[in-house]
């Protein structure tokens, strides 16, 4: 049994969600493959050949593959896909897009978002906005299969597999017209070790961001945001956290000003350590948080600042 | 243009699913059901298309059929996209929780037999989680897509869609006919107006059967157990800065 693992490329490296991929991947079988795809990739393809556990990495490159549409990743891989017994990307929103594309051509029924791999053939994912978790077993002989990054580890670095190059396809009947990427200096909301998130208590967006990106900057820390601060206008919405925006697993997350809302809690009850800064001691977050702190945020964040150093 | 609008009746979004006691699925006896709320703005979207509100020009979409595939009272949900503005409903009906793939290729002979210009629907539905069907019939039919819109312009034969993506957005132009599955903050869907409600008991809604449709809708998946998440125990209360930041240091987070 042979698996492909479709890297999420980042301009000359791949991101770690790749390397959470793998690790799922090495759960089915011992032969993982990566296949890095898009224009000019040369560079992510020998870093993805330094993941550990990875027999060798694909390069498929052309002009169609540059912006990851669906359509150019479908035909590249559908052409691959007969070398595998499965086929696994991480559950990002390009992973998204394409897997279930690629598992319809197939004739297979695609499986979204797992956090577990219990055996080859019988996987664990969430549904009902994490509210439950279902178990289930494909009789499909192929898989194509979304992971959800944060619930699985990073394999290592260390490998040092081959780079072979791969027909790439081209887009046909969709273009790329433009992207707009939000630039910040501080760590990606997926992948901080520490997340800020500020809620609706904090009222506006001039002061979203003079309490949250000061704290933001003092513990090297991504921002987030509840579902009801960007839906007020608050924070941009790649803030959000939560079941219909980001799920994160830091080691430290800080909700500022959130109540807890089911959707939210989706988004982030998987980090390591909550803290919550709520002036209502009702708020559903305390409930998971393992220290709690019953306060206003206009009181709490500067003593926290101080104490900080 | 033409828009096939499919649509979900799942679990109230402001209703908490709980897991049966006997870990085969969630009980939704008794339980509030609405439309799938990223249906609600694929209708209201294909609406505004129609009316010409917003950026786009009036009669954009000349006729929107909604399609539902689901148990009788699907047609409550059918009728509520009616009572929006949508032309006429179609429900296939089926008692069967339906998978992705399956789902895919009815929606496929619908498209085959209703052959529309544009499809809009749900980026995923909130019971399943999948986040697939739109895809899937995309490429059964050989279209182009367009996922997680939060803006959509139809203009020169072309959907041209701003997409939510990890780090920003991303706009892709989809030559026509092209399936768009649309996210959160594409609109605000409205809510019927009563005389709206009225007319929508006239419009016409058709049945059909799953049969009807000589696909093969048999499951692929199995479900062994349906679980409740891993619960959190509520920590301690903490009153100050210092001793929050010494705790924090002590668990090695800081």
């Amino acid at each position: 049994m042979a698996v492909l693992v479709i890297a999420d490329r980042d301009g000359n490296t791949v991101r770690d969600t790749t390397h959470k991929t793998v690790t799922a991947a090495l759960k089915l079988s011992g032969d993982v493959d990566i296949l890095v795809i898009g224009q000019g990739s040369k560079a992510a393809a020998d870093a993805a050949a330094k993941i550990a556990g990875v027999r060798k990495v694909l390069l498929a490159e052309s002009a169609g593959l540059g912006h990851q549409l669906a359509e150019a990743v479908e035909a590249t891989v559908v052409g691959l896909a007969g070398g595998y017994d499965a086929i696994l990307s991480p559950a990002t929103t390009d992973g998204k897009n394409f897997m279930p594309r690629i598992a319809a051509k197939l004739d297979v029924a695609p499986i979204s978002d797992i956090v577990e791999v219990v055996s080859p053939d019988t996987f664990t994912r969430p549904i009902y906005a994490g509210n439950a978790l279902e178990t289930i077993q494909t009789s499909d002989a192929k898989k194509v299969i979304t992971v959800r990054p944060t619930a699985f580890d990073a394999a290592g670095e260390g490998g040092s597999a081959s780079v072979e190059t791969v027909t790439g396809a081209d887009a046909g009947k969709s273009a790329f017209v433009s992207e707009e990427m939000v630039k910040s200096d501080r760590p990606e909301l997926g992948a901080a070790k520490i997340v800020v998130s500020g809620g609706r208590a904090l009222g506006s967006a001039e002061e979203f961001h003079a309490v949250m990106d000061p704290l933001a900057d003092k513990l090297g820390a991504a921002v987030g945001a509840s579902r009801a601060a960007v839906d007020a206008g608050y924070a941009p919405n790649d803030y959000q956290v939560g079941q219909t925006g980001k799920v994160v697993a830091p080691a430290l997350y800080i909700a500022i000003g959130i109540s807890g809302a089911i959707q939210h809690l989706a988004g982030m009850k998987d980090s390591k350590i909550i803290v919550a800064i709520n002036k209502d001691a009702d708020a559903p977050i305390f409930q998971v948080a393992d220290y709690g702190w019953v306060a206003d945020y206009k009181t709490a964040v500067p003593e926290l600042m101080k104490a900080l150093g | 243009m033409k828009v096939l609008v499919p649509v979900k009746r799942v679990i109230d979004y402001n209703v908490k699913a709980r897991v049966k006691a006997d870990q085969t699925g969630v009980d939704l006896a008794n339980v509030k059901m609405s439309m799938n709320p990223f249906d609600e703005i694929a209708v209201e979207e294909a609406v505004r298309l129609k009316e010409g509100k917003e950026h786009h020009a009036a009669g954009t979409a000349s006729e929107i059929v909604v399609v539902s595939i689901g148990v009788t009272q699907a047609q409550e949900t059918i009728r509520t996209a009616l009572a929006m503005g949508a032309d006429r409903g179609l429900l296939i009906q089926s008692d069967a929780d339906l998978e992705p793939l399956a789902v895919a290729r009815l929606l496929k002979a619908v498209v085959d037999e209703e052959k529309p210009d544009l499809v809009l629907m749900g980026k995923q539905s909130i019971d399943g989680d999948n986040n697939a069907v739109g895809q899937m019939l995309a490429a059964l039919l050989d279209w182009p897509q367009a996922t997680f819109a939060g803006k959509l312009v139809i203009a020169d034969g072309k959907a041209t869609v701003t997409r939510e993506v990890d780090g920003g957005l991303q706009t892709v132009a989809a030559t026509l006919p092209a399936v768009v599955t649309v996210d959160l903050r594409l609109n605000t869907p409205r809510y019927a107006s009563l005389p709206n409600i009225m007319k929508a008991k006239k419009k016409e809604i058709a049945v059909k059967a799953v049969a009807d449709y000589g696909v093969d809708t048999a499951p692929r998946l199995k479900v062994l157990k349906v679980t409740e998440p891993p619960k959190r125990a509520g920590g301690i209360k903490v009153t100050d800065a210092a001793d929050l930041v010494a705790k924090l240091k002590t668990a090695g987070v800081l």
